[in-house]
């Protein structure tokens, strides 16, 4: 059962980069791996200044239950674990690397299960240790979201190859270049997390990728959907509504609904993780915008400077105006090219001046087009004046916390209101108040 | 280069709200042409002394307020402007559009805050001021006569005045019925200079849906609820109440139901609270037309309706995603 989600936008998908494929960047000679990859607790480092490492070798622990482990990039020295820049704008401590040059592995065969013979506990062991996140964005531990409780059965395992954020086009090449690793990794958590069924869902603007699929010969239980294209269709609850008519219960996660919803990318990584061995140590990323002058696929290192990204890929053709770690409409804006690739950053945008719209904030005249693309049906615009004008006491009662930072509404805004912007600092102010009592 | 450090979503739709009041400035246009065909230089006197009279008014407020005069050019206070024009008799005083104008952008928008702040349509509040504080001038309308560009009028009521009229004196509506509905169609009909053509001000509101700018929520609702009510009291007494299609393409219903009660900052903002509001504004334009003092109730009833926006949007709130209906478990 296929449904229009509600809401959502059209913005220019913009997806230059996807006759390009995946190109390796070299090793380079200094890595950052940040210890804070994902939302939850940053790992612990295991690691100090001055340590020799080997590529793959643990370098941090998780700390907590939502937290993932980290891995060296490649072999070489620590050269310090120190405050370093982050797409956040914030400095926090990362594990500093100069490489060897050597590129020399640390023995990972022990830790795989190339003839899949060990079983889904197993595997679900080897994707805690391999580190892998959700590569999709939001980079959530991906060993939770494969250990649902026993009161949760899930039934239905989704490979979310939707791709819905204009410019990005790393996912799109990753189905087309590496199918495979899609499927197997799709099979893989199929088993772990007892699902019987699984859907694999790319929009209409990627129609190679969606051939691909369906000239694999795909057991009956996995199904090819193809979805008209509409932002955020990503959104995992978006794309579940969009799939099966479901909608995720408040507060809830998919697999409240018997469902588990895994990138594409992500799935690629557990399949590594589970025959190889291999820990989370690159990732591919989409380098876009009309600014640099080699935009295309790139197979980064976690912890690749993005400057070395530029350099590596031939400079830049002018100015840079606004660079964009991620994509478009959710991605983070940043003032220079210090920080690295996490594991989920999907892009690097760059933007040239005068392309993005100029904006002249002004008060709402309430149109309404905010209320019409929430993907979450909430009334943005109501939740802005009331962030705007301080009035923080009914902010809970009219749901902001179930706001996704889709960016929709400030997508059409006539105003140019910073909806987004004022909707986290409505949330902030509610958790700081929450610490107050 | 600065690099910006904006927030998320970097790509904007190219809306803006300019884009928006020049979009129904343009529709407003056959709408003004034909008043400016049958009411001559004095519909372009009392659109220019509107116009300007709002721009010069919102520029002084705003230095008054100390505040940026850039909003002067967001095509707001044009539109007030004309709006107000196109509902005042071609043949107001100079004076009294200034002092509508005047009405308009200090009572009706700036003490609220200006722009997105003021809870009734400003033009409308102007209107109703000038036909409560000046009821004869504001009811005297001038003949419709192609091409006339002398100064010189001759005033009478519109059919709805003089239905009103013959109702009171007679108990019948007489024969103000039987016309030629295709006057007041095409806009050879007396009235305010800019309400007169039913199909001028239908075509600039089709242009508007067209162009996203408004939906159909408001003028179906209002329209369709002005014909059904209007019908059932004139399927029980024709005598009495004048026939449904009379009804709609008279008055001032399709300017405001197109232009007027799809204000954007006045009206709700859900889909639902759109058909209530538009339904609101019909039935109280019914009730005046039929049943109230005056002949004509449009800007009464948008304003009325106004006056509850707050409200319908509290009640008529989205579902929020995954807020779904507890099901009644059966012990």
């Amino acid at each position: 059962m296929k449904s229009q989600f509600r809401g959502g936008v059209h913005p220019a998908d913009s997806k230059d980069t996807d006759k390009e494929a995946v190109k390796t960047l070299p090793l380079l000679e200094l890595y950052l791996v940040s210890l804070s990859q994902h939302i939850g607790s940053p790992a612990e480092p295991i690691v100090s200044a001055g340590d020799k490492v080997l590529k793959y070798q643990e370098i941090a622990k998780p700390t907590g239950f939502i937290s993932a482990s980290l891995h060296a990039p490649t072999s070489g020295t620590v050269k310090a674990v120190e405050p370093s820049p982050h797409p956040s704008g914030r400095l926090i401590p990362a594990i500093v690397i100069e490489s060897d040059g050597e590129d020399r592995e640390f023995d990972i065969s022990t830790n795989s299960d190339p003839n899949l013979e060990k079983g889904p506990e197993v595997w679900n062991d080897m994707v805690k240790n391999a580190g892998i996140v959700g590569m999709g964005g939001a980079a959530f531990p991906t060993h939770v979201k494969l250990s649902p409780p026993d009161d949760k059965p899930i039934e239905l395992m989704i490979a979310n190859g939707i791709e819905c954020e204009p410019y990005l086009t790393a996912d799109h090449r990753l189905m087309l270049e590496s199918p495979e690793l899609v499927a197997v990794g799709l099979r893989l958590t199929m088993e772990m997390v007892g699902a019987k069924k699984a859907i694999i869902g790319v929009e209409a603007n990627k129609p190679d990728a969606i051939e691909t699929f369906r000239s694999f010969d795909l057991p009956p239980d996995v199904e090819v959907a193809e979805l008209p294209v509409m932002y955020p269709q990503g959104a995992e609850k978006q794309l579940i509504y969009a799939l099966l008519g479901k909608e995720v219960p408040k507060g809830g996660l998919p697999m409240d609904v018997g469902v588990v919803v895994q990138n594409v990318g992500t799935l690629a990584a557990i399949c590594e993780a589970v025959t190889k061995g291999k820990p989370l140590v690159e990732r591919i990323m989409t380098l876009g915008g009309s600014v640099p002058a080699g935009p295309g696929n790139y197979l980064a290192r976690i912890g690749t400077p993005l400057s070395d990204i530029v350099k590596q890929t031939g400079g830049m053709k002018g100015p840079a105006a606004r660079i964009v770690s991620g994509g478009p409409m959710m991605g983070q804006a940043m003032t220079s090219f210090e920080s690295p690739v996490l594991k989920g950053t999907s892009g690097l945008l760059v933007f040239g001046p005068g392309e993005m719209k100029a904006l002249n904030q002004r008060a709402c005249v309430r149109c309404g087009a905010c209320v019409r693309v929430c993907p979450v049906s909430l009334m943005p615009q109501t939740l802005g004046n009331m962030v705007e004008w301080n009035i923080f006491d009914e902010l809970e009662q009219n749901h902001i916390n179930d706001c996704i930072e889709c960016g929709c509404c400030a997508y059409v805004c006539p105003s140019d209101r910073n909806m987004v912007q004022f909707i986290r600092q409505g949330k902030a102010e509610i958790i700081t108040r929450g610490q107050k009592i | 280069m600065e690099t910006v450090l904006a927030p998320s979503p970097h790509l904007r739709s190219p809306d803006t709200i300019e884009r928006v009041m020049y979009t129904v400035l343009i529709a407003l246009v056959p709408g003004s042409l034909i008043g400016i065909y049958f009411f001559g230089l004095h519909a372009i006197r009392v659109m220019l002394i509107s116009i300007v009279g709002c721009l010069v008014l919102e520029g002084f407020v705003l230095k008054l307020r100390g505040r940026d005069i850039s909003p002067l050019k967001d095509g707001s206070a044009i539109l007030t402007g004309l709006l107000l024009a196109m509902n005042l008799p071609s043949s107001t005083p100079g004076w009294m559009v200034i002092v509508g104008a005047l009405v308009a952008i200090l009572l009706g928008k700036h003490v609220y805050g200006g722009l997105g702040y003021n809870p009734f349509n400003p033009a409308l509040v102007a209107r109703v001021f000038l036909l409560i504080s000046f009821p004869v001038a504001m009811t005297s309308w001038p003949e419709p006569k192609p091409f006339t560009f002398s100064l010189d009028t001759v005033t009478k009521a519109t059919p709805l005045g003089e239905m009103k009229t013959n109702l009171l004196m007679t108990g019948s509506i007489g024969d103000i019925a039987n016309i030629d509905l295709m006057a007041p169609f095409l806009g050879n009909f007396g009235g305010s200079l800019g309400e007169v053509s039913a199909l001028a001000l239908i075509a600039g509101g089709l242009f508007l849906l067209a162009r996203k700018v408004i939906t159909w929520h408001i003028p179906v609702t209002f329209i369709v609820t002005v014909f059904v009510m209007t019908g059932m009291f004139w399927v029980i007494n024709p005598q009495k109440f004048a026939s449904p299609v009379f009804h709609i393409l008279t008055g001032g219903l399709m300017l405001g139901a197109f232009f007027m009660a799809t204000d954007y900052v006045t009206s709700p903002v859900t889909n639902k609270g759109m058909i209530i509001f538009g339904v609101g504004c019909g039935a109280i334009t019914v009730f005046i037309r039929l049943f109230g003092g005056y002949p004509e109730g449009v800007s009464f009833a948008i304003l009325l309706m106004n006056s509850v926006t707050p409200i319908i949007d509290q009640y008529t709130k989205p579902r929020t995603f995954g807020y779904l209906r507890e099901k009644k478990v059966v012990a």
